[in-house]
């Protein structure tokens, strides 16, 4: 079965349809030329024969008008004995062989049209096998006759020769075509198997892996050495935008370290119980936590959206997750007055980093119980759901509030974009975008959809071991 | 306790220092890596805390130096980078624990103590007391006054976590780090909700509250009834 796929998986390549193109065209017009040739060739040399034939009868009829019959019989007789002559016959009024090179020769062409080429069917002097030539018989008064031909075993050799040729160009062609087959099969199709495992592999966040090269210098080498330049410069440029951020992480998070320790210590040695100064010192270090909270959040969604080389992935069991993080949440719900409800497919597998898929559930959900919050009278109700569709995964996140209008649906992943409706709530207006980062690294994305009443949040992941994603383990 | 800092920026330094003998702690303060090694492998302490990016000797080969040296003494990274997987290559250098900065005080007090309190405890206990309530891990039950109280496996897992460091200081986030093994930051108050579940389970319906909460920085599990 295996042997089946990989055959028609090399039918599908663009190379092979090169090569069958490129052969079929070549078969094509290497007959032309071999028909044209053989028409070409086949009518010069009969007209050659033709002139032959008529001068020496022009010139055999002078002789007679000039010599009488003794001087054509004569001359006939040299010229048929010369090597590689033309056939002469000349026969009296009873049909008598008198002179020339043919033994025997069917009575009805000298019975027939006089000056007529015709073929005629023979036998050499000396005997042997019958052979073709083609003829003009010729009247001479005094009944006599005068037959001169030229025999065709020439014409029918050069023939042979070419019908020779035509076989062999053949056999060479389809012997071209198996090897450009087994050349590109084996080795261009392999070739190029390796750099799309690679590629893939480098996609999937593995930045040091480079494209082989084999030192040939061809064409394949030469694209890898080219793809591995750019890759070298964008692990080059990966790398400088983490120790970027590493630097302004470290050189911005140490004053916030300050400042949020200083707070601390006035908070704690101020026991004189101002309250006043109390609050002050409270609610700057709220917005200092919440200012730390939007920088990390920052920092996160550019680390995920750079690639984030250093994130690891597994085999994860989303099922589970989901499971795990409704366990969490549905207390929250519940207190509010609503419920979380519950629609897993078990068994849901996804390759990707646990952390992160958490994080953007987990963003999903809050979201999701903030906006609940708002449709007043009855409680927040939040739906959960994870199923497979067509090899991918879905996991859903619904709630029953005001939604997002559609216009905005394209807005609300851009950083820090948060709709009016929103601003008096809590919030950076990062969290979706951090959601559709982290899809994204996934090779999946994030849908928002009119639920009728509430959003629909869907992020649809590729599942895990699906047709697309499986390198085939060994064999190649 | 005796506690070790390696941090190279001072005013940071001596702010913890400060904090920690306060809280009634002995401090000794590294500037750097080579001379936090020094130290580190001189004295016995309780708890180390390590800043990761530092001077002369970087934080995590600190830290893999001493373990490969044989010394268990735990250790709590600090750190400005607070992705995961920078916690990951932290816990994986043989830290125990993992504190991104910026941080509350209160936070890493917490940690600190729980880190310092492990060793004598760890794996040995096959119950943990407080007061009246006691939980059975190899039973899995949950008693307070000799009557039965039924939890939830979550609730469990919360329960033992608490009692695990009965009289210390728990926060939120070591709660959501320990008992669901989740690090971010919500911005709902889930983990009150679900405290205040455990708590209506182990402590309505008795005289005296043994789950308490700590104001701006968790929970703690203590019997204060006779204090």
């Amino acid at each position: 079965m295996s042997e089946m796929t990989a055959t028609g998986r090399l039918f599908r390549t663009t190379a092979i349809k090169l090569a069958l193109i490129y052969l079929a065209a070549l078969t094509l017009a290497s007959g032309a030329v071999l028909v044209y040739l053989s028409q070409n060739t086949a009518s010069v040399l009969r007209e050659q024969v033709v002139d032959t034939v008529d001068a020496e009868i022009s010139g055999l009829a002078d002789q007679y008008r000039i010599g009488g019959i003794r001087a054509l019989v004569a001359t006939v007789d040299a010229r048929s004995r010369r090597p590689g002559a033309s056939l002469y016959l000349v026969t009296d009024f009873a049909a008598n062989q008198l002179v020339g090179n043919i033994e025997q020769l069917d009575d009805r062409v000298l019975a027939g049209e006089s000056g007529e080429l015709q073929r005629v069917i023979y036998t050499p002097i000396g005997g042997g096998p019958r052979r073709e030539a083609l003829a003009r018989v010729f009247q001479l008064s005094g009944g006599f006759r005068l037959l001169v031909g030229r025999d065709l075993q020439e014409q029918q050799y050069f023939r042979s020769l070419l019908a020779e040729a035509m076989r062999f160009w053949l056999f060479v062609l389809a012997a071209l075509g198996l090897v450009t087959w087994v050349f590109v099969s084996r080795r261009v199709l392999k070739r190029i198997d390796a750099m799309t495992a690679t590629s893939r592999r480098i996609m999937s966040g593995d930045l040091s892996e480079r494209l082989p090269v084999e030192g040939s210098g061809d064409e394949f080498d030469r694209l890898a050495i080219g793809l591995n330049a750019m890759l070298n410069r964008i692990e080059a440029l990966m790398q400088g935008l983490k120790d970027v951020s590493d630097n302004i992480a470290h050189d911005l998070k140490t004053p916030l370290t300050r400042m949020r320790n200083r707070l601390e210590e006035a908070l704690r040695s101020d026991l004189s119980g101002d309250s006043k100064a109390r609050e002050v010192l409270e609610t700057t270090i709220d917005d200092c936590d919440a200012l730390i909270r939007t920088f990390n959040a920052l920092l996160r969604i550019a680390r995920v959206e750079a690639g984030s080389s250093d994130a690891s992935f597994d085999e994860i069991d989303v099922s589970e997750l989901v499971r795990e993080v409704a366990e969490l949440y549905a207390p929250v719900a519940e207190d509010e007055g609503g419920g979380m409800e519950l629609r897993v497919t078990d068994g849901l597998r996804v390759s990707g980093n646990r952390e992160l898929l958490v994080q953007a559930l987990i963003n999903l959900v809050e979201n999701a119980l903030k906006y609940a919050r708002q449709d007043k009278g009855e409680g927040a109700r939040v739906e959960l759901e994870a199923r497979a569709e067509g090899g991918e995964v879905l996991l859903g996140v619904r709630d029953h509030g005001p939604g997002i209008p559609d216009a905005d649906k394209e807005r609300v992943l851009h950083r820090f974009v948060r709709l009016e409706a929103s601003r008096s709530a809590p919030g950076s207006g990062l969290g979706l975008s951090l959601v559709a980062a982290v899809a994204r690294l996934h090779r999946g994305r994030l849908e928002l959809d009119d639920a009728q009443p509430g959003l629909m949040a869907r992020l649809r992941l590729p599942a895990a071991g699906g047709a697309d994603g499986a390198v085939p383990a060994g064999g190649d | 306790m005796r506690i070790l800092i390696v941090e190279d920026d001072k005013e940071a330094a001596s702010y913890l220092a400060k904090a920690f003998r306060e809280a009634g702690h002995v401090v000794d303060h590294a500037a750097d890596g080579e001379e936090g090694y020094d130290l580190a492998t001189s004295a016995p302490y309780d708890v180390l805390v390590v800043d990761r990016m530092l001077p002369r000797r970087d934080g995590l080969s600190l830290i893999s130096g001493l373990r490969a040296e044989g010394h268990h003494t735990p250790v709590l990274v600090l750190s400005a980078l607070g992705q995961v997987d920078d916690r990951v290559t932290g816990l994986r250098a043989g830290g125990d624990d993992y504190l991104p900065k910026p941080y509350a005080f209160s936070e890493l007090l917490a940690r600190v103590e729980a880190l310092g309190r492990r060793p004598r405890q760890r794996e040995v206990e096959t119950s943990y007391t407080v007061g009246d309530l006691t939980l059975d891990r190899l039973s899995h039950t949950v008693t307070r006054s000799g009557q039965e109280i039924p939890l939830q496996p979550r609730e469990f897992r919360l329960l033992e976590y608490l009692m695990q460091h009965a009289g210390q200081v728990v926060t939120r986030t070591m709660l959501l780090e320990h008992v669901w093994e989740y690090h971010f930051d919500p911005q709902t108050n889930v983990i009150d909700v679900h405290i205040s579940r455990l708590r209506a389970k182990i402590d309505k319906d008795f005289d005296r509250p043994l789950l308490h909460t700590v104001r701006g920085a968790g929970y703690t599990i203590r019997d204060s009834g006779r204090a």
